[in-house]
């Protein structure tokens, strides 16, 4: 078995990073996610790679497009307020083909909001992280471990379809510790025939680019876009069911809140009450057929977020009807209490009018 | 056995590195851990707390609302949480900085002057070492030797040099 090391989430990610291939890095720092670049500083200098503080978020993502045009695996991490800056800059790379992980640390908004823990940038992450038409693979790990074993999978997915993937992730899981084991990995790079890498006279010039003057040329590329996107909705939705086998009523929650979550519908089981618990891991592609099937077996949904409801919408988008889908949450820096959680089980359960 | 300590107090008397070593203890002991500290404006100056949890069993929700023990080294977080404390529980005070007037019969509460005996035995700052060497006597949350082993694992390399008077806090407050 591999060692454990106790470690924060915001650690974690930039040691799995490293291992994963990813020796670049471009960062600006803020609250809650700095331990990110500090880690990112002390080691990429000296295994022979990039550690640069830009001048800014808007800085550091171009400079992401950079490397990804190069054929690298590039990497920035930002929390919510910096994350609405580089929207412009993922928003060319996802226009450009190009992979690279981006990592969102959540923290309260709107505006400069909060400094503590938050998933209020769902709709952001899922729907619109810059203009245009686009998706980012987006995974919402739930303990620092998973942080790990999703970071590889980020970069690789990011390259095996040519689009960005961002790990969204929140306060308490950058900031909290836990014992971590990194497997051992032989991070394979897909290969990148499209990077700018110099031609050696012997082929003709890439050209990374996302700006199409002939519209059917522009809705061409989008179109090939989605068709990979459709694959993607085939085979790369992962989700985490937890007795949800024999449940009356489901729960769905992502990320930090899952776990507060996964303890109310333990202590809703002692009460008696059949609970169960739908996590999405990956919020896009959205787990559409489980909440579809839970959906049709229950008469009660409930979705737990630390946000006003952003989820919620994709759980009622995808219940379509079949069964209530409630809402319970908070805003920044208030993390849901498994009694609270409790609290709305027993008030849906038993069929309560 | 499970653990689910809060441990509360200004910003720079160790209430995070405390809680770090109690973490490695169940690192030792080959369970689930996690501790999650206070972050942000509060770590200079003002109040900092940390929730470990230890349990056999993966941790569902890291933060600990209503702990089974809570070491609390000031007057601010001892009023903040001494009514959060789980009935059957365990409150370990520094009592040179609090003076305590709870009127709760249903939890034990360990008083010692961790303050004032780092002071006055040359161990400046390691009050924090001592409340969790009372804390280890009053609640058995592991044994003697698995702290020592977390707390030499807790400083590093180029510090080892403190080991020896952090042993000696952790041992002067268990003797308490």
């Amino acid at each position: 078995m591999a060692e454990k090391y106790l470690m924060k989430g915001n650690e974690a990610i930039a040691e799995a990073a490293i291992r994963n291939g990813c020796i670049h890095f471009f960062g600006y720092p803020i609250t809650p996610q700095t331990e990110v670049s500090a880690y990112m500083s002390k080691v990429l200098p000296k295994i022979g790679g990039t550690f640069l503080q830009a001048e800014s978020e808007i800085a550091a993502i171009n400079m992401v497009l950079g490397a990804a045009s190069c054929g690298v695996r590039a990497m920035t991490s930002s929390s919510s307020p910096g994350i609405s800056l580089k929207s412009e800059g993922v928003s060319y790379i996802a226009g450009s083909d190009l992979p690279c992980v981006i990592l969102n640390v959540m923290r309260g908004g709107p505006g400069l909001g909060g400094i503590q823990p938050s998933q209020a940038d769902y709709w952001q992450a899922t729907k619109a992280l810059g203009h245009g038409d686009f998706q980012l693979l987006v995974f919402a790990p739930a303990t620092v471990q998973e942080i790990v074993n999703l970071i590889g999978t980020a970069f690789d997915l990011a390259e095996k379809y040519r689009m960005p993937a961002l790990i969204l992730a929140d306060g308490m899981l950058g900031q909290m510790m836990e014992p971590v084991e990194f497997p051992e990995i032989t991070p394979k790079p897909a290969e990148k025939p499209y990077a700018t890498t110099g031609t050696q006279g012997k082929r003709k010039p890439n050209i990374i680019n996302s700006l199409y003057l002939q519209p059917d040329e522009l809705e061409r590329t989008v179109r090939e876009r989605f068709a990979r996107y459709d694959i993607i909705k085939q085979n790369e939705v992962r989700c985490e069911e937890y007795l949800t086998d024999d449940a009356e009523i489901i729960l769905v929650a992502y990320g930090a809140t899952a776990r507060v979550v996964r303890s109310a519908v333990e202590d809703a089981r002692a009460c008696g009450i059949k609970a169960g618990l739908i996590r999405p891991i990956t919020l896009w592609p959205f787990p559409e057929e489980a909440i579809r099937n839970a959906a049709a077996r229950v008469d009660h949904m409930i979705t737990v977020e630390m946000s006003m409801g952003q989820m919620v919408d994709d759980v009622r988008l995808y219940a379509n009807g079949q069964c209530d889908v409630h809402f319970f949450g908070h805003t920044g820096g208030i993390v849901p209490t498994p009694a609270e959680v409790l609290d709305q089980i027993k008030k849906y359960a038993g069929g309560a009018e | 056995m499970s653990v689910h300590m809060l441990i509360a107090g200004f910003g720079g008397q160790g209430v995070l590195f405390a809680g770090k070593i109690v973490a490695y203890t169940g690192m030792i002991e080959e369970k689930q851990v996690s501790w999650l500290p206070s972050y942000g404006p509060e770590m200079r100056g003002g109040t900092a707390n940390c929730s470990v949890c230890i349990d056999d069993k993966p941790i569902g929700c890291p933060i600990v609302l209503n702990p089974k023990t809570l070491i609390v080294m000031n007057r601010p977080s001892y009023d903040k949480f001494i009514n959060e404390v789980q009935p059957g529980g365990t409150v370990v005070l520094d009592s040179t900085l609090i003076e305590a007037d709870s009127t709760r019969d249903d939890i034990t509460v360990c008083a010692i002057p961790a303050t004032q005996m780092a002071n006055d035995n040359g161990l400046h700052g390691l009050a924090n070492i001592i409340m969790l060497g009372q804390t280890l006597k009053a609640t058995g949350f592991c044994s003697m030797d698995v702290l020592k082993e977390a707390m030499k694992r807790c400083i590093p390399a180029r510090k080892q040099h403190l080991l020896e008077p952090n042993l000696r806090a952790l041992q002067m407050g268990y003797d308490y």
